[in-house]
């Protein structure tokens, strides 16, 4: 997603000039991705450059409104159901301190994992509770249910990370029990068990690799 | 938080089998829940959650230790007292729901309080106003056999509701629930709690645990950790909008 998308987006409802776009911006994204004014020209002239918006003609004074060309308004249309691409995500630094937590064996003793994942669990449940009280006071108006649904984002990825540590730990426990042998020695797939599942062997190198 | 206690644990210990099939489901549990408080129980399967809420119930008395519920303690009470403090003060949603088959939807919420002594007509209303917090106003007269599960889990929640509960014990009340209709019911709860009841939660998902003010996380019979009162959303929310 690009602020450029977001823009052909709030012009297909009507015409606005640069400072407008970027408050309509900021408020329909409940203001978790500001912008800064002159992000906000560049990206109009951009837009301009590649023939998706043109001036509106013969407007009176005030600063200059844009609106969507045919082209402008057919790639606004498409982009709602063009699905986001997945990336090849981001280097996790939970998932790699996971995945040292069971291989790396400090002399003398082991990490011991169930601590370093209980640890991360309370911390995770403490940002999850902090997005519940924003959610619960969130009201019904438009701006409330952007900012809402914002919020939900970053609750659901909290508690998909809250889920992937549950498993760790029990698979950790698992194989401990079935090998009788202490937990810091089996390794565990830091990818999400999904990624696995779903990807063909290129996926599986892009989540290893872990480029970005 | 100097709201009055509702509920104390204290040393609280529970053995269940005797000899070789000796089972410890809890070990020197010390758990306080004050009115207006929600705190949520957080654990793997088989580490004495359902066991704790059975003990704060007063379903089922400790081993060892003590169990308060407001001043009463619940050990020391014969069984028609622990079933009247239930009945009256005591607000339960179990994991197996625990619904009357042979009763409607409504006639499961108004038999707490018609056991209690409301008149029918006051019982009914308050039941009906409880049924319609859970979206359920339209299946007032079915019977949970009809129902979906997550339809019988809103009954049982708010058979849990109803009347002035002091105490309110869930125990996966959003097991069978979509998100929106299980974050509807954790607001139902939250209003609850917020208007001065005390609420215990169990709960394996996160998303709802993270409506308590506190959460207390179990494993093998012990409290291994607990998350503090709430520090209030400033900075988080100073993350969230300038992330
Ligand atoms: N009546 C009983 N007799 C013998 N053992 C019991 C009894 N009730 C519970 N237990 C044992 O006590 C332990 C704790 O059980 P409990 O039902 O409290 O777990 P839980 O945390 O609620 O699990 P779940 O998440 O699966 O509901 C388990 O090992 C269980 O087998
Ligand atoms: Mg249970």
């Amino acid at each position: 997603m690009s602020v450029r998308q977001g823009f052909l987006a709030l012009l297909s409802e009507r015409p606005m000039h640069g400072y407008q776009l970027r408050q309509e911006f900021e408020a329909r994204t409940g203001g978790t991705w500001p912008l800064n004014i002159g992000q906000a020209y560049t990206t109009l002239q951009r837009l301009q450059r590649d023939g998706l918006v043109a001036p509106v003609p013969d407007d009176d004074e005030g600063p200059e409104r844009f609106r969507l060309t045919d082209a402008g308004r057919a790639e606004a249309d498409a982009w709602w159901l063009r699905p986001v691409e997945r990336r090849a995500p981001a280097r996790d630094e939970l998932a790699i301190k996971l995945a040292l937590a069971v291989t790396v064996q400090p002399e003398g003793h082991g990490v011991d994992v169930a601590a370093v994942v209980q640890h991360q669990r309370t911390e995770s449940l403490r940002a999850l509770r902090d997005y519940t009280l924003l959610k619960r006071d969130a009201g019904d108006d438009p701006d409330g249910l952007a900012w809402s649904l914002v919020l939900d984002s970053l609750v659901f990825a909290v508690e998909a990370e809250v889920r992937w540590l549950d498993h760790v730990e029990s698979t950790v426990a698992q194989a401990a029990a079935r090998r009788d042998t202490p937990p810091v020695t089996e390794p565990v797939e830091p990818a999400p068990s999904d990624a696995r599942r779903s990807g063909p062997d290129q996926l599986a190198r892009r989540v290893r690799g872990g480029a970005r | 938080m100097n709201a009055p206690v509702m509920l104390r644990m204290t040393s609280v210990t529970r053995v269940h089998g005797q000899g070789a099939a000796e089972v410890h489901a809890l070990r020197g549990v010390d758990l306080e829940v004050r009115m207006g408080e929600l705190v949520a129980v957080m654990g793997p399967s088989g580490s004495g959650k359902s066991t704790l809420l059975n003990l704060a119930g007063g379903l089922d008395t400790p081993t060892s230790g003590t169990v308060t519920v407001g001043r009463d303690d619940v050990g020391t009470l014969d069984a028609k007292a622990r079933a009247r403090l239930r009945r009256k003060h005591v607000g339960y949603v179990f994991q197996d729901l625990n619904l009357v088959p042979a009763l409607t939807a409504l006639e499961n919420v108004t038999l707490p309080l018609e056991l209690d002594g409301s008149s029918a007509r006051r019982a009914r209303a308050k039941a009906t106003a409880a049924l319609a917090t859970v979206g359920l106003d339209d299946l007032a007269d079915r019977f949970p056999d009809d129902m979906s599960g997550g339809q019988a889990q809103r009954v049982a929640i708010a058979r849990a509701l109803v009347g002035p509960r002091r105490l309110v014990l869930a125990d996966e009340p959003t097991g069978a629930l979509d998100s929106v209709t299980g974050e509807a019911v954790m607001r139902v709860l939250r209003q609850r709690v917020d208007a001065g009841a005390a609420g215990l939660l169990v709960t394996h998902d996160a998303r709802h645990a993270a409506w308590a003010d506190r959460i207390v996380f179990l494993r093998d019979g012990v409290v291994i950790d607990s998350t503090g009162a709430a520090a209030g959303p400033d900075s988080l929310l100073h993350r969230a909008v300038r992330a």
